[in-house]
């Protein structure tokens, strides 16, 4: 257990003082802003579009994170040394995955609700649409995280590792953006959406970590 | 501090730790690196494996902590979770991370916490100094190598595997890395090491390469 709590930390860590969390919020910020240069200052145009803006601008951040998951240690070895420790490797998969998404991807779901003012999204749209996030973006990174483990071996594997795990987004897109309008109609239930957010979460959890350490195992080889 | 003595706790170990090799062989895709390979190692010995570039040496120590299959006969040796160091070519060090945030890390890893001062007191044994705020990054690279040994120390296990152990090291770190090898040799361990330079502690040779 402190050996799990010191990798998660040491992850956690690394990604704040090399600025990644910074970054990845800056960028978040920076392509909301630049939305309605491309859209139009249309507020209502603006407002019917937002949630799923969100939804997509929230996937490409993480994913952008995503290239230097496993790769920095790759490079330098550290994932020899992981393989050395009196825990099942997946475990440690697991680990790593949690301190990015304590470190990198829940600040970016917090940042949401400063980025929808800027969409114009009403306060009433943004508990459903933050519920939605939660519920599905766990899956968005250990989904994201088979991808970069795939293409850890690929100097600059980060546009491989995009291409490898987009595909497997579009049913957490789906759900997700369904939900958010889901929460704007009234009479329509969230919870149905919620759910399977959750469970596609929860099956990626169980399969991921298992995925990844398969995939780095080979790499190392 | 019952958790700091850990640190430099002259630890024995088992006698009857072994690491054999019978007829190993290594592949990369099609080519075979080397075949027929075999040594067996016991408690207090240490092992030079010798060849040229390119005959295996570090596939072999691969091999042996269990990141490599061997692609035809059997190795014996302790389990690489609980009992195996591996020193690669890769020094596994971050840069962003200060002398002793890295050893606080080594010292997670070996499954116990220790406060700054013994932090402190292995970094001046390894002679590097600004344990607290030196960073990584900063660190010439013999000064890397010798924070790799830390590891070592914090960590007993009976077999330690070390890729080219004096590479980039000066005359001091030479005889920092010998000291500590023999005192690992003297508390029942095990030592196999590639290396194109004459190693002072090791017993035996293996010489990998080329392939009849």
């Amino acid at each position: 257990m402190r050996i799990f709590a010191a990798i998660c930390s040491q992850h956690m860590h690394l990604s704040w003082r090399s600025g990644q969390t910074m970054l990845a919020v800056s960028f978040l910020f920076i392509a909301i802003t630049l939305l309605p240069f491309g859209l139009g200052p249309e507020l209502n145009l603006l407002r019917a579009l937002a949630p799923g803006l969100l939804w997509v601008v929230l996937a490409i951040s993480l994913l952008t994170g995503l290239e230097r998951l496993f790769q920095a240690d790759y490079e330098d070895g550290t994932l020899d040394r992981l393989l050395l420790v009196p825990l099942a490797f997946e475990a440690v998969v697991l680990a790593k995955l949690l301190g990015h998404y304590l470190a990198l991807v829940l600040p970016l779901i917090l940042a949401v609700p400063l980025a929808g003012l800027l969409l114009n999204i009403e306060a009433a749209r943004l508990p459903v649409l933050l519920a939605a996030m939660l519920c599905g973006s766990p899956a968005l990174v250990l989904l994201g995280g088979i991808g970069a483990s795939l293409a850890v071996s690929v100097r600059r594997g980060g546009l491989l590792t995009v291409l490898i795990a987009m595909p497997f987004y579009v049913p957490v897109l789906i759900f997700g953006a369904a939900a958010a309008r889901a929460g704007l109609e009234t009479g329509v239930a969230v919870g149905p959406y919620l759910g399977i957010l959750a469970a596609l979460s929860a099956a990626s959890l169980l399969l991921a970590p298992f995925a990844i350490a398969a995939a780095l195992r080979s790499a190392l080889r | 501090m019952a958790e700091t003595q850990n640190l430099f706790s002259n630890m024995q170990h088992s006698r009857d730790a072994v690491c054999r090799a019978d007829g190993l062989a290594c592949a990369r895709g099609a080519i075979t690196v080397f075949e027929g390979v075999s040594f067996s190692l016991a408690a207090g010995q240490a092992l030079c494996l010798r060849g040229a570039n390119g005959s295996g040496k570090s596939s072999l120590l691969r091999q042996l902590a269990g990141l490599l299959p061997a692609a035809a006969g059997t190795l014996t040796h302790p389990d690489p979770a609980y009992g195996t160091h591996y020193l690669g070519h890769e020094d596994g060090l971050k840069a962003v991370l200060t002398i002793a945030e890295t050893l606080a890390f080594d010292a997670a890893l070996a499954g116990y916490r220790a406060d700054n001062d013994a932090y402190a007191d292995i970094a001046a044994r390894l002679g590097l100094a600004g344990c607290d705020w030196q960073f990584v990054g900063d660190l010439s690279a013999g000064q890397k190598r010798r924070l790799t040994l830390a590891r070592l120390i914090m960590d007993p296990r009976p077999l330690w595997l070390l890729d080219e152990p004096m590479t980039a090291l000066d005359a001091a770190g030479r005889a920092l890395v010998t000291d500590l090898a023999e005192a690992h040799l003297e508390s029942g361990g095990m030592i196999i090491a590639a290396s194109h330079e004459t190693l002072d502690f090791a017993d035996a040779e293996v010489l990998l390469g080329p392939r009849r």
